[in-house]
């Protein structure tokens, strides 16, 4: 399986799914944050975005995803709600800066990739004594997420998985101790890997040697950006910022102990959950949906009952149909002409 | 250009405004100073319209059919063949981009959607809608453009119009360009008629201008090298039907790129199109901003190549044709028609593998990590 969205993408992408010897079949994890974002959250800013004094800031991907309702931020915007399509967070205190009498919140979602840039974000905010600024923060953590689908020990539908590629720019962060412990209690080795294909590539090579020897250990292909001990420097930024929340519905998988951040009380005048108190949502999944067993690896996209006929990357239903990093938009945007008996 | 636009000549609507100083001795564009900005006046059809006509358009834009300026333009009588016609809006922000602005644009694109029609753009109107506030050097500079562009490619800007609107409901500016030409024959027969075997010829690589406009949207923080594709491609087409050969049919890849025009034609035919990725050039600076932002040149919208289908023996005389054209000198076939399945663009990668060629749905969004 590769846990990230990115690598599904990209094996789509450039057709390499297709060039794969037979007997080599490929999963794909839960590793795109939009994907795994509960829809009660898009539905949480929605109502935000009700009023008129609030700016929702956020990145691109998560402007299509619809929330229980249908209302996406895109639809909320052109009601007239004020959404702002930003690449970097820096961007939004030049904007909280511009307008002090406007509240701007940062719509904050990501693994660990992005997860320090929104903690510099809020450190910067402190510093420049910006109140009108603060985040409402989504972020989740990559080894829950990995656990809970190694872990489905007893669950006869569980995939059963020979090894993982690991993400690239999450373990630019993390580095990759985390995962010496998947591989003691899971017995599936894991190859960390960048997103060209070549590394897909010599990735999969790698884990089949793994498996021929019989000896599933952590390996490092993506060397040339990826070190053992990670970047210690955004390991503390994020613990200084954040605090894991005892627990997070994720998208798909359930809720899971200890898989997400919040907003340490010291810096809760930049907590937007705190500051508009946010009530939360409980939105149940779509039914008829099988992106819970896609995103286990249990099912293809193409043996969900809805793919491609009521659920479509236009109008998304489940989770992996919102961003083309998941499983099932990446199906549908590159591989729907090859039909039914291509995984 | 029409001053009065129905309406009789009004007070300027802030009073005090001094209007612009027109070079009569020689009649040539004047200068100025930079200070000089849009206000409701100039949209007023009044005194103030009249004198931003005279000093700014019709001195740049002259010609006898304008010089008239009654409401309406007569054409003199061309050739004895069927007339073509074709209308754009431009819309783009920033005005200003490295390899042109909204002018260029502005006219490129519209000489470019009448010769993918087959047709020589010899005329064309020209609607201006300025926000209130707008520098008027920036506006002579635009149509300075303008007039460049129209002289390159031969034609009359014939008619025109000018409006304004309140600060904060525009863009700056937004410019209405329709062009009138005459069919070159034979005339094409159009994207219905592909056929499996057909080739696809594409004029150039993919992806500059998209690229460009994304990059410069990003702000300071991101530099490039990068510039537009903005051309004029009616010599090229001429230069393509010239050889006779059996074109089924033109379309230049602006919105939506070259992956929005081949799911058109497929829809259109009821054909299928395989493309070869390693066909397709895309310049190393665009490919470098695709990769940072996840984006894919094949959406990005190009303003000065063409795709030409073409019957599989017309390839030869084509390219020869393209080639020796500056526009199309980096012409090559990237894909053909196929039978089934229909309605789908497949591409084959660089790796030896297929993947689809979708319709997106709105623009392109980047990627979160």
């Amino acid at each position: 399986m590769e846990f990230c969205g990115g690598h599904t993408h990209a094996l789509c992408r450039f057709g390499l799914l297709d060039r794969l010897p037979v007997g080599i079949r490929l999963l794909h994890g839960p590793g795109c944050p939009v994907c795994v974002l509960p829809r009660a959250r898009i539905d949480m800013a929605v109502r935000l975005l009700r009023d008129p004094n609030i700016t929702l800031c956020t990145y691109g991907d998560l402007l299509r995803v619809p929330g229980s309702s249908g209302a996406s931020l895109l639809t909320s915007k052109a009601a007239g709600g004020a959404v702002n399509l930003i690449y970097s967070p820096a961007e939004v205190l030049a904007l909280a800066q511009a307008e002090p009498g406007r509240q701007f919140v940062f719509f904050a979602i990501g693994f660990e990739t992005t997860t320090p840039a929104t903690a510099l974000l809020i450190r910067e905010a402190q510093r420049r004594e910006l109140h009108n600024l603060t985040v409402f923060c989504n972020h989740v953590l990559t080894l829950p997420a990995m656990h809970a689908i190694l872990d489905s020990t007893g669950d006869p539908a569980a995939a059963r998985l020979d090894g993982l590629i690991g993400p690239g720019h999450v373990s630019l962060i993390t580095g990759l101790a985390g995962y010496d412990r998947l591989v003691q209690t899971c017995g599936v080795g894991v190859v960390v890997t960048g997103f060209e294909p070549l590394d897909l590539l010599q990735a999969i090579l790698l884990l089949v040697r793994q498996v021929n020897a019989g000896r599933p250990r952590v390996e490092n292909q993506y060397r040339r950006a990826v070190t053992t001990k990670g970047n210690a420097i955004a390991r503390q930024l994020i613990e200084e910022t954040f605090v894991l929340r005892p627990e997070f519905a994720w998208r798909g998988l359930g809720t899971l102990p200890e898989s997400a951040w919040r907003i340490r009380d010291s810096l809760a005048s930049f907590d937007a959950e705190q500051r508009f108190a946010m009530a939360p949502f409980t939105t149940p999944e779509p039914r008829g949906c099988a992106c819970p067993d896609v995103l286990r690896g249990r099912s293809r996209p193409e043996d969900c009952p809805l793919y491609a006929s009521v659920c479509t990357p236009e109008r998304p239903i489940g989770a992996c149909m919102v961003s083309p990093e998941g499983a099932c938009a990446a199906h549908y945007l590159y591989r729907r002409h090859l039909g039914e008996n291509h995984a | 250009m029409n001053s009065q636009d129905g309406s009789s000549e009004r007070q300027s609507l802030d009073g005090g405004n001094k209007g612009i100083a027109l070079d009569s001795v020689n009649d040539r564009p004047a200068r100025h100073s930079g200070t000089e900005r849009i206000t409701l006046a100039h949209g007023s059809g009044g005194r103030a319209t009249a004198e931003l006509i005279a000093a700014v358009f019709r001195p740049r834009f002259t010609n006898p059919c304008l010089d008239r300026l009654e409401d309406g333009a007569c054409l003199p009588r061309g050739a004895a063949t069927d007339t073509v016609i074709a209308t754009d809006s431009h819309v783009v922000s920033p005005l200003f981009f490295p390899g042109g602005d909204i002018g260029t644009l502005a006219v490129n694109g519209t000489v470019n959607d009448v010769a993918m029609a087959g047709g020589r753009c010899r005329y064309m109107s020209a609607a201006f809608i300025i926000e209130e506030g707008f520098a008027i050097s920036a506006l002579c500079r635009i149509v300075d453009s303008m007039a460049d562009a129209a002289r390159k490619a031969g034609v009359l800007i014939v008619a025109g119009d000018t409006k304004v609107v309140e600060r904060g409901k525009g863009d700056g500016l937004f410019i209405c360009t329709t062009g009138v030409g005459e069919v070159l024959t034979p005339n094409l027969p159009g994207c219905q008629f592909l056929q499996a075997g057909d080739r696809i010829i594409l004029s150039g690589d993919i992806g500059r201008h998209g690229a460009t406009i994304t990059a410069l949207r990003q702000g300071p923080a991101l530099v490039t090298d990068l510039a537009s594709d903005c051309a004029p491609l009616a010599s090229l087409v001429e230069a393509m039907l010239a050889t006779g050969a059996a074109i089924r049919c033109l379309r230049d890849p602006t919105r939506g790129g070259v992956a929005a025009v081949l799911n058109e034609w497929c829809d259109q035919a009821g054909v299928g199109i395989r493309l070869d990725e390693t066909a397709v050039p895309v310049a190393a600076n665009v490919a470098a901003l695709c990769d940072l932002l996840g984006l894919d040149p094949w959406y990005l919208a190009c303003e000065g190549r063409l795709l030409c289908a073409c019957d599989a023996t017309a390839v030869p005389d084509l390219l020869a044709a393209m080639r020796g054209h500056t526009e199309g000198r980096d012409a090559c076939v990237i894909g053909e028609v196929i039978a089934a399945p229909a309605g789908l663009v497949q591409v084959t990668t660089a790796y030896g593998g297929r993947r689809l060629l979708d319709w997106r749905w709105s623009d392109p969004l980047p990627r979160i990590c």
